[in-house]
């Protein structure tokens, strides 16, 4: 009998408090896991300092944050997404279509990709063109048309490169790390090929079309936009087992390449500064990766860091000024800022007042 | 008889020895296998062990700290508003900058005030709104090392690497080797990590709210499982026609136990979330989603449970005049208790030990505060340890350990349940 009285009493529970769900006192933020350390610090300053509680942060990818952001406005959706890419305009006509019309867009810093080997191996002096030539799974052949990529070691694609077998543990297709690696790095190889180059410019079904024959790529490569056959020979990572995909785990990554000195690794600079006594970042175009360098520009590998806001929610969920003000204050994303710590790259001062004075506006974006 | 054919003795005689042999490499191979498996949980335990038991002591440094209203900035208001406010970093530095007047550079000060946890002022805090007369008053205090300093101390960093590819350069290890010279720094028995939610500070995170998360949705799937599974099965069982109807129930029993736990996340989502409206990220939309999970285990354990119950018990009870109801539980079900609890607590063990499914509904989040109720956000235990196992910073690597180690204590000691209610069923009977 106190059986049933009990299981009675916790149903009853149950259901009076689902029915105090229907409004939220919490923030609720999704999106890119390499957002995810910088928020989290943030959330927990916030939560901390403030009478609000902490912010309940799901580590979701972009795409995936920026489709739970855009499914409605109310309680049961996310107030805030994070990114580590710019927003798609297919993502802002979808959230428009379900009512999500004001977003504010907050830029939050850089973050830089390391290529790095263990401390034990030589420091690596490459170029884009050289990671290009050395992961790409096709490249120009002697007479300029596209070939299965020869290479075996980092030798073959520059003689001032170490007699090593090629080895590259890196992110899966997945992940946001390996979308901008192909981006910075691949693509940008591939440019530094006049042909590729006039490829990835190229406008209109017969210019493209007489560049793929240049090429040699197969015409059954080519759709309507042009600019995709550039993405889809540049953007092809080899499959022979010269790139190794990893996983996300980027911790993992570091654990391999101190178990195998010959291998390098790509993974975000907050990993770099937090292993420097196990790994060391390669020299990408005559820069290394360092804090300075990705700020002022000069490191090749780095990427600018997105949040974004629902406006309709600012008001309704409590917190949210808050938690913004937090976000774009000095103390945090500054030069000197908590968020350093962790290792994002902070924005010049200029772009940042820029933004935060926007934020306090609420003003809304527009692309 | 002659003497080419042999007699049956002669016969079993001659290949006893061959038989003797073989079974002789039978037992070798089970030992064997027995011992691989054996060497397996060894290594597990010493690996785990060996990275996860420093994370229970935490380096602490002793600070002489004068709670000053000055310092404080509150003036003579004692209020919780103005007393929660006010600004208790700057007694941590004034104290850091008395052992340690040299220091008087802008960076060199910063390096300083870095070696206290981000959260001691917070600490400081909690001890003065709740004892506000220690205004005014000089207290030793043991805070919280930063998570360099921790690994440091317990010598997981190597401090003889040449300065450029160290987290801590020489001038901050003279100042830990200074403190500790003094008696000043101590690793204590590290209780944060047992009390507190989920932090980005390797210091101040701890599984107190992976561990309330856990035992929430535990208990909602509890709640609903038991009941649920042991009357399908005790209905299947015993008043059940057997047609094709109960035969495809069955069947599909049996194939839903072995369905991909991420499924039943899919499921959850789609039900629970988007079509009943629960919240994200709740413990019951959890304990619902592993109730899916669990319901498969239970039914069949528990179907296998009254099976084995002998018909003579049930012929006995009918035959003294009970009724089919009173046969079942007066006479069968206690004798098949024994074997519906231990399938329940097998199915609760894998429950507590499940990620996949909680992904979909939302479960695998940054949170800080305890949740106070199957509604709050919340994660769970392996999702805790999923999710410090990917965090750059090195002190979470022994954290990642230490969860894993309270993650098995949990499993055996549910596992230790099991085992001793069938005794002390099978004591009673």
């Amino acid at each position: 009998m106190i059986n049933k009285r009990t299981l009675l009493a916790v149903t009853l529970a149950l259901a009076a408090t689902s029915v105090t769900a229907a409004s939220r006192d919490y923030i609720s933020i999704v999106g890119s896991s390499t957002v995810y350390p910088f928020a989290t610090v943030v959330a927990e300053a916030f939560g901390k300092s403030t009478k609000y509680k902490t912010p309940k942060i799901e580590s979701t990818g972009s795409g995936g944050g920026l489709k739970l952001f855009c499914a409605g406005v109310g309680v049961e959706h996310p107030d805030i997404t994070n990114a580590s890419r710019r927003i798609k305009k297919s993502e802002v006509e979808r959230c428009a279509k379900n009512g999500v019309k004001e977003i504010i867009e907050v830029k939050v810093g850089y973050d830089g990709i390391a290529i790095a080997n263990s401390n034990a191996a030589p420091l690596f002096k490459l170029s884009r063109k050289d990671l290009y030539l050395a992961l790409a799974k096709q490249v120009p052949g002697p007479d300029g048309k596209l070939i299965d990529n020869p290479y075996k070691t980092w030798n073959d694609v520059n003689p001032t490169l170490p007699n090593s077998k090629i080895e590259v543990l890196g992110p899966p297709p997945t992940s946001g790390t390996r979308d901008a690696f192909s981006d910075l790095v691949l693509g940008a190889g591939a440019k530094k090929f006049s042909d590729l180059k006039a490829l990835r410019k190229a406008k209109g079904e017969e210019k493209v079309k007489a560049l793929m024959i240049k090429l040699g790529i197969p015409a059954s490569a080519y759709n309507k936009k042009g600019k995709k056959v550039f993405k889809a020979v540049a953007y092809a990572v080899r499959e022979d087992g010269a790139y190794i995909e990893a996983g996300e785990n980027d911790n993992l990554i570091v654990q391999k390449l101190v178990a195998n000195p010959n291998a390098l690794g790509v993974f975000g600079f907050s990993f770099l500064e937090q292993n420097g006594d196990k790994v060391q970042g390669s020299i990408i175009d005559g820069v290394a990766p360092a804090f300075e360098s990705i700020a002022d520009g000069s490191y090749p590998v780095s990427r600018p860091l997105f949040f974004y806001v629902k406006r309709a929610h600012v008001g309704k969920i409590p917190g949210i000024k808050g938690y913004l003000a937090e976000f774009t204050s000095n103390k945090a994303w500054g030069d000197e800022g908590y968020l350093t710590d962790k290792g994002l790259i902070p924005m010049p001062k200029q772009e940042r007042s820029q933004f935060a004075s926007d934020v306090k506006g609420l003003k809304p974006f527009t692309l | 008889m002659s003497n080419s054919t042999q007699t049956t003795i002669e016969k079993v005689n001659a290949t006893l020895e061959r038989r003797y042999a073989k079974e002789r490499r039978f037992r070798k191979m089970g030992i064997a296998a027995i011992a691989i498996g054996l060497l397996f949980v060894v290594l597990l335990f010493v690996s785990i062990i060996s990275k996860g038991h420093s994370a229970f002591w935490q380096t602490h440094i002793k600070l002489d700290i004068e709670f000053s209203a000055e310092l404080l900035d509150i003036g003579d208001r004692r209020d919780i508003e103005t007393l929660s406010t006010a600004n208790y970093a700057a007694l941590t530095k004034a104290s850091l900058k008395a052992i340690f007047p040299e220091v008087d550079q802008r960076k060199g000060r910063r390096m300083l005030y870095k070696m206290i946890s981000i959260g001691a002022p917070y600490l400081l805090r909690e001890m003065v709104i709740n004892d506000p007369t220690l205004i005014g008053s000089h207290q030793t205090v043991w805070l919280p090392a930063d998570d360099d300093i921790d690994m440091l101390v317990k010598e997981q960093t190597d401090r003889n690497l040449p300065e450029s590819s160290r987290r801590l350069n020489d001038k901050v290890i003279g100042w830990v080797d200074q403190l500790m010279a003094r008696g000043a720094v101590e690793k204590l028995f590290n209780t944060t990590f047992f009390t507190a939610g989920d932090s980005r500070e390797p210091e101040l995170a701890g599984i107190g709210g992976a561990i309330t998360g856990s035992l929430y949705t535990l208990l909602v799937a509890l709640l609903l499982a038991f009941p649920i599974g042991v009357a399908t099965a005790i209905y299947l069982e015993e008043f059940a026609p057997t047609n094709r109807w109960t035969d495809m129930i069955e069947v599909n029993i049996n194939n839903l136990a072995a369905v991909p736990s991420i499924v039943f996340g899919l499921l959850g989502l789609a039900l629970f979330i988007n079509l009943a409206g629960l919240p994200r990220s709740a413990p019951l939309v959890g304990g619902l989603v592993l109730t899916l999970m669990t319901l498969p285990t239970i039914i069949i354990a528990s179907r296998a449970a009254l099976k084995s119950v002998p018909p003579s018990i049930r012929e006995a009870a009918m035959g003294i005049g009970a009724s089919k109801m009173q046969t079942i539980f007066h006479h069968v079900l206690p004798l098949a208790m024994p074997g519906m609890l231990t399938g329940t607590i097998i199915g609760m063990a894998q429950a507590l030990g499940e990620t996949a499914p909680l992904l979909m509904i939302g479960m695998v989040a940054f949170v800080v505060d305890i949740p106070g109720g199957p509604l709050d956000p919340s994660t769970v235990l392996p999702v805790q340890i999923f999710l410090w196992a990917d965090s750059p910073e090195r002190a979470f690597l022994e954290r990642t350990s230490a969860a894993i180690m309270v993650l098995l204590a949990f499993l055996i000691f549910m596992n230790l349940i099991a085992v001793l209610l069938r005794k002390r069923f099978e004591q009673q009977r």
